[in-house]
């Protein structure tokens, strides 16, 4: 009697354990930017569909968001992602060089690891009151803009580089870009910490005649406070932000994880994921698709941050860093 | 001249046995919590040349913000010790219906995520808030300006000073009052002569315990400010500031700095309040 529950027990205990184990998927932790929840909510949906059709086995993603920068130093400080995916270069690049990620990350995937992409346009109030087209109508007295602090968020340094580029990119010097960013953040009125933050202060607080943001932001826009509050102007001309993406080797070397977060991350080439990107108004890098969802990327002359700043760490040095550029505008009244 | 304390002198025996080990315990409890995680602190600043160290704490916004964060925290601390004065004033003399819920709302500011205030106020005080579409008409602008971080300041170190009044204010002798009723002395001299000097200590305390609070707030304020260089920034802004920039060692020199300001004051006001306390023990 005595040794039967005993033996109940144990049993009881080993099937626990035992049926604990069989359970035990793979669990991969994506580590992303603010805005891209949404995003990689369907995506992760689409691709554990995917991963159980291909290998009949189940996997789990953990999502992770906050600031890109403030990701990138979580992971490095030793936040055990599988993969990281950022909308700045410089990101992963700050990772690659404390030996996190590979060192030739950019290699490892098609179009230099970036899967997507995104570009800086603006938006206005609905019906466009003040008339803004393009970038020049931003430095209009009695245009108020918001956007991002570019010592606080990526975004911010976007829409920095992106005014900067589009005086160079018709033609003008790097004197004139400074001379027109400078009165650009002259009609600024709140300078906002991160990209949802601008998003509330332009459409919760009512504050500004555009904002300038990534162009995924509309539809993000359009789904938390209805559609029809704001229109998407496309500005002549803006700059390219890809969004990069990366293997953390540190972890997935200690978890044995390596094949599933290749398979993770090619996964977001398939065409399947390049339709969901579009229809989050990400620019996929699949030209097929990019053109099918037209509509959305209107067409706008974009530049590469190597066309007139280098890179992205060039910029960073230059325009961002104390001392930098953007201080020497903001500190002369 | 005063008359010394006659305390007879008692036989070393403590209520705690084992001071020693308690003694011992205590350092290393406050080492292991607080001194260990501030070395670190100062010892990544140890990375940078005295020039780079300079350079990250000295300047023109870095300077611009420990101004703002130190003037604003010492305006709301000001505010709280009148106001909060009155507001521990009003829960201990006077009895009225709901006092308990006031009581209890007054440690909101406590237990509030600061994100949560910051929002809220961001919220009312904002243009097209309840209370900032009252004062816009008459140019009037509480969000996103300097009004706006002294508001939140204000807001999230009201119970420092309330509650460590309202227990002095409890414990007075109702008799001293009386008494000096009955030797004539007006609502203001008793006031100035009898009740202050006994609040005076807590209300110091108060004062440097909402200061303190408020020099090291950063969720509610970032809602509020509008963030604006030179302007708007508080410092704990331009410390996220420069770990954006992955500027580590920049963003400890600053945080170092900080620690030492705060530091220093705390060992001020701590003074202040042992002089205080020496000077009305003197009067009694």
């Amino acid at each position: 009697m005595h040794l039967k529950q005993k033996t109940k027990l144990a049993l009881a205990v080993i099937a626990l354990a035992a049926s604990n184990f069989v359970a035990a998927q793979t669990t991969l932790l994506n580590v992303s930017y603010d805005v891209s929840r949404e995003f990689y909510k369907d995506i992760n949906a689409a691709f554990i569909a995917n991963y159980k059709k291909t290998t009949g086995k189940d996997i789990k993603i953990d999502q992770s968001h906050a600031g890109s920068s403030a990701q990138a130093r979580a992971v490095n400080d030793g936040l055990d992602a599988d993969v990281v995916t950022m909308n700045t270069t410089t990101d992963v690049d700050f990772l690659a060089g404390n030996g996190v990620v590979a060192k030739d990350w950019t290699k490892k995937f098609p179009s230099n690891a970036a899967p997507t992409s995104s570009t800086m346009l603006f938006l206005v109030r609905n019906g466009n009151p003040k008339g803004i087209k393009d970038w020049d109508d931003l430095i209009k007295p009695g245009v108020q803009v918001v956007v991002v602090n570019p010592k606080t968020g990526g975004n911010g340094r976007m829409a920095y580089l992106a005014a900067w580029g589009s005086v160079r990119a018709k033609g003008g010097t790097d004197a004139q870009a400074a001379e027109f960013v400078a009165k650009l953040y002259k009609n600024v009125p709140v300078l906002a910490k991160g990209g949802r933050d601008a998003t509330t202060i332009f459409l919760q607080r009512n504050i500004g005649d555009a904002l300038i943001t990534f162009e995924s932001e509309v539809v993000s826009v359009d789904n938390e406070f209805g559609a029809g509050k704001v229109d998407a102007i496309h500005p002549s001309s803006s700059i390219v932000a890809e969004n990069p993406v990366a293997v953390v080797e540190r972890t997935v070397a200690k978890k044995g994880t390596a094949d599933q977060a290749r398979a993770y991350l090619n996964f977001l080439y398939t065409d399947e994921a390049q339709e969901i990107a579009a229809k989050h108004a990400i620019r996929p890098s699949n030209p097929a698709i990019l053109k099918k969802y037209a509509s959305t990327f209107k067409p706008i002359k974009l530049f590469t941050a190597a066309d007139y700043f280098g890179s992205f760490s060039e910029a960073q040095k230059v325009h961002f860093n104390d001392g930098g550029q953007f201080d020497k505008l903001y500190t002369v009244k | 001249m005063s008359i010394a304390p006659t305390t007879p002198k008692r036989a070393s025996k403590r209520v705690l046995p084992g001071f020693n080990l308690t003694l011992g315990y205590t350092l290393l409890y406050l080492s292991l919590i607080v001194l260990i995680p501030l070395s670190a602190l100062v010892l990544k600043t140890f990375t940078l040349t005295w020039e780079q160290f300079w350079a990250a704490v000295a300047s023109p916004r870095v300077v611009a913000a420990y101004q703002l964060t130190f003037g604003a925290s010492l305006i709301a601390a000001l505010v709280n010790v009148v106001f909060g004065l009155l507001v521990a004033w009003v829960l201990v003399r006077y009895p009225f219906p709901g006092k308990k819920v006031v009581d209890a709302m007054v440690d909101l500011p406590f237990a509030l995520p600061t994100a949560v205030a910051g929002i809220a106020l961001t919220a009312l005080l904002a243009d097209n808030g309840w209370i900032g579409s009252l004062l816009a008409p008459y140019g009037i602008q509480l969000a996103f300006n300097r009004n706006g971080i002294v508001i939140a300041l204000i807001f999230i170190s009201l119970p420092f000073v309330v509650r460590t009044v309202q227990p002095v204010l409890e414990d007075m002798e109702k008799e001293l009052e009386e008494a000096a009723t009955c030797l004539g002395a007006s609502r203001w001299q008793t006031f100035r002569h009898v009740i202050f000097p006994t609040i005076a200590p807590a209300l110091l305390t108060g004062f440097a315990m909402a200061f303190a609070r408020a020099v090291g707030e950063y969720g509610s304020v970032i809602f509020i400010a509008g963030n604006m260089p030179m302007v708007s920034e508080i410092t704990p802004l331009i410390i996220i500031g420069k770990l954006e920039q992955y500027d580590y060692a920049g963003a400890t020199a600053v945080a170092t700095v900080m620690l030492l300001i705060s530091f220093v004051l705390l060992m001020l006001i701590n003074a202040l309040q042992a002089w205080q306390r020496r000077r009305s023990g003197a009067q009694s």
